[in-house]
């Protein structure tokens, strides 16, 4: 409707107005983990040592890692939740590789290939058979979960070669998964910032149908999303199975719904089309101090999924409400 | 007549921007109010505050001898107000009568559905209504458009409505349905309800309506008795300027042939097309809703492949079998529906305007943001995008400056032929303008331009051509010399009896 007398450029806002407006959730959260990290600290000075600080975030550096894969995922307006039956079958495969006696970086490189293909599996059911990838993935779950437990007998792996072990060891002080987790985060996100590849996926899940007018190849894209988070599950298996001497048949209970809380609370909106793996990484990390807090502080570690899952809600909540504020405005 | 509802000063505001200055409206007790106005002029604004789906910002709102500043739509069905939407809200998995009588039924003994009363009375009303073919335990999803509408104004009844409110009730009925619905609606009237009518098409009006409102940029331009108005006075009013200044198609310089059609058919909706497009031309296609105009684009997007015939681009016969295929060959397609297939809404400008040709801002695998801004900031200063900058996220645009930005989006990939379907639908009167202007720059630039509108004078105006289509076939060519609203108009409602053929 016509009477917009507002000049054709209003005066642009600052750097760091934009700057807020862009990484806004990722800054909660950030704020979060360092408001967390001071209360619990002046409760217990214990907390903030440098030991326990890398123990709580080495622990959950896998769910992290993984958390990247499913951010890209739920961005372009899938979801899978799978990967934790996933993680756990790549995990005893590389587990059982190493057992074997072959090569660590077999051992390790297996589970990242192997990822791959499941994942590209489930890409292509998604993609070219138009299958709900939530419909695809809960399907997946059941076989990964069924055929891991029928094989293996629900038997543990131990004995495993003390070079298998990547997560116990150490770069300049700092755990090995910590620093998976800093480079795959920080290539993860400038890689969906700066590339065509990133870009095509924000805009599939935004609109798919305005990116494949745009001559976007969408079915390729998720194919290549999937196996891309197949290969990183495949990364946080290698962290996972590698923290203690045996590896469980079974992962975490609900571990690929902590995965996806990761995404949703780091800003990622479970509509598709927004977030960065930055906030879900900062989630994981935040994750883990409240579990780590809570015990320092001498509360029940149980309370851990109940704050999570209010974080979930008060998240989701933000992102209805900052949307129906976009339509709003647009509507007329 | 009593006053059934009356708007006193009411005026409406998205987001900043005026869709409502100080309209008053009113409809009385056994007449046919028509509402008029261009796309964008704010008649749906208008009816969605009488039907409690919108609260004004400021003004009043008098149902009989009640005044509300707001209503809710469960006061407006209180007072009687019923809506029959364009887009009709029925439950196509439920029957007839269980969508007649949903959130209002009759209950019987223990406060239980009283069903066999629930079918009589949707018979009864359904034979009101001149249907006694429509069966009441039909599920609505199989019934014809025409069909679903009478459910729905039989639902409006059976709330005892004295005001009913139609949105562009003939929009998607054939010519047949739109008798029989006038004929309904006449009886309405003769029963004493009050009818808002909102349409612009004019035959319609001066078949139906007692008095005629025309809205103009949220601006009330006049109500007017039937008999005190012409064609031209409403153009006028609708408008508030001549056709002629309106459309501006510059000259430019017809070069060689850039897109050859060719017996192009794709399922029932294009069949045996055949025609050319060069350089600097702007050829409109014409026709009614269902004509197979935006399937014709489609195909010749690689949306919807063709199942047979010819297409050769720049001399070469090509297969276009994606839109990514037709983008790099030089083919542009700026779609009906900006919020369908143009604009990723969560992304900014830029991300919107560098989408369909990244290429052109990155180096190597990697985009740079400062090219794609530069580019952003320079396609919103020339196509006169009103934004605070790239950085905005087009969610937040007006439906003209998000047009722009589809625009903007396409000319990053500098095409040959460029195909608008619809461009300056549901956007204002100058952004429109601003629009034709820069299609006639394009095609003095040498660009080859497909127009589809479904608006005469924007048809009649821009093109250098006009292809005429009617179920799916080309119907008559028609040369800007030849072309007048009888030519076209006849053409578009009789296949074959009018105009050149092609």
């Amino acid at each position: 409707m016509s009477v917009e007398a507002a000049p054709a450029f209003r005066p642009r806002r600052s750097g760091l107005t934009r700057f807020v407006s862009a990484y806004g959730q990722e800054i909660v959260i950030a704020c979060a983990i360092l408001i967390l990290f001071a209360v619990v600290s002046l409760i217990n000075p214990r907390f903030l040592g440098a030991n326990n600080l890398n123990t709580i975030i080495s622990g959950n550096a896998y769910i992290a890692v993984a958390a990247i894969g499913m951010s890209m995922i739920i961005i372009t307006g899938n979801i899978d939740v799978s990967v934790g039956a996933l993680i756990g079958v790549l995990a005893t495969i590389s587990g059982t590789l190493a057992v074997a006696g072959y090569p660590v970086w077999v051992a390790w490189g297996a589970p990242i290939l192997a990822g791959a293909a499941i994942n590209a599996v489930v890409g292509a059911l998604v993609a070219y058979g138009k299958i709900p990838s939530i419909v695809v993935t809960l399907g997946m779950l059941s076989i990964l979960r069924g055929g891991l437990v029928s094989i293996t007998g629900g038997a543990w792996i131990s004995n495993l070669p003390p070079d298998f072990l990547l997560a116990q060891q150490r770069l300049l002080g700092v755990p090995a998964p910590v620093w998976f987790m800093v480079i795959c985060t920080v290539i993860a996100f400038l890689w969906m910032r700066y590339s065509a590849f990133g870009r095509s996926l924000y805009a599939i899940g935004g609109n798919s149908e305005a990116a494949r007018a745009a001559g976007i190849p969408i079915e390729r894209r998720i194919v290549e999303v999937f196996a891309i988070h197949g290969a990183i599950a495949g990364v946080a298996t290698i962290l996972f199975a590698t923290q203690l001497q045996i590896i469980q048949s079974t992962v975490p209970p609900n571990l690929e719904l902590t995965i996806i809380t990761a995404s949703v609370i780091g800003g990622v909106s479970i509509l598709g089309g927004t977030g960065t793996v930055i906030g879900s990484t900062l989630a994981a990390i935040l994750f883990s101090a409240i579990g780590a807090g809570l015990i320092f502080v001498n509360v029940s570690a149980y309370w851990l999924r109940a704050v999570i899952g209010l974080l979930i809600l008060i998240t989701v909540l933000i992102d209805m409400l900052r949307r129906n504020r976009e339509t709003r405005q647009a509507s007329r | 007549m009593t006053v059934e509802v009356r708007l006193e000063r009411v005026s409406k505001s998205f987001g900043g921007v005026r869709v409502l200055r100080d309209v008053d409206f009113d409809v009385r007790a056994g007449e046919v109010h028509a509402l008029l106005g261009e796309n964008g002029a704010g008649k749906s604004t208008l009816i969605k505050i009488i039907a409690g789906v919108h609260a004004p910002d400021t003004g009043l709102i008098h149902i009989g001898d009640q005044q509300f500043r707001a209503l809710s739509p469960r006061e407006a069905r209180k007072g009687g107000i019923a809506t029959v939407y364009q887009e009709l809200l029925l439950f196509p998995e439920l029957t007839v009568t269980e969508n007649i009588f949903l959130g209002n039924a009759p209950r019987g003994r223990l406060n239980m559905l009283d069903w066999q009363q629930m079918r009589r009375r949707a018979r009864q009303l359904l034979d009101s209504l001149d249907s006694p073919d429509l069966d009441v335990d039909a599920k609505v999803g199989s019934l014809s458009v025409a069909n679903r509408q009478r459910v729905e104004i039989a639902k409006a009844l059976s709330q005892d409505a004295r005001v009913v409110i139609m949105d562009e009730p003939t929009a998607a009925l054939a010519d047949a349905d739109v008798e029989r619905l006038m004929a309904v609606i006449k009886r309405l009237r003769e029963r004493g309800v009050a009818i808002i009518y909102v349409s612009h098409k004019l035959p319609e009006i001066f078949a139906l309506a007692d008095r005629v409102t025309v809205l103009r940029d949220g601006a009330l331009i006049g109500t007017r008795p039937i008999a005190e108005v012409t064609e031209q006075t409403l153009v006028a009013m609708m408008v508030g300027r001549e056709i002629d200044h309106m459309f501006p198609k510059a000259e430019a310089a017809i070069g060689e042939t850039i897109l050859k059609v060719r017996n192009l058919s794709y399922g029932q909706r294009v069949k045996d097309i055949s025609f050319d497009l060069r350089r600097g031309e702007i050829v409109g296609v014409a026709g009614l809703v269902g004509a197979g105009r935006t399937e014709l684009a489609l195909t010749i997007f690689g949306i919807t492949p063709a199942d047979s015939g010819t297409i050769e681009v720049d001399g070469k016969p090509v297969r276009i079998l994606s839109p990514r295929q037709a983008r790099n060959l030089g083919i542009a397609y700026v779609p009906e529906d900006r919020g369908l297939q143009g604009l990723v809404r969560p992304m900014t400008i830029a991300q919107n305007t560098s989408m369909a040709a990244l290429r052109h801002v990155a180096s190597g695998i990697f985009i740079s943001l400062t090219r794609e801004a530069r580019q952003a900031v320079e396609a919103i200063a020339s196509l006169g995008v009103r934004a605070r900058g790239p950085d905005q996220v087009v969610a937040q645009l007006s439906g003209g400056n998000q047009q722009k930005v589809v625009l903007g989006k396409w000319l990053e990939t500098h095409p040959l032929i460029l195909i608008m379907d619809e461009p300056t639908r549901g956007i204002d009167v100058g952004a429109k303008a601003e629009i034709h202007a820069l299609m006639s720059r394009l095609a003095k630039e040498g660009m080859a331009i497909l127009m589809i509108s479904s608006e005469l004078p924007e048809v009649l105006g821009m093109s250098d051509r006009i292809l005429v289509m009617h179920g799916g076939r080309l119907a008559a060519t028609i040369d800007r010399a030849d072309a007048t609203p009888e030519t076209v108009g006849a053409a578009m409602t009789q296949a074959g009896a009018a105009g050149v053929a092609a």
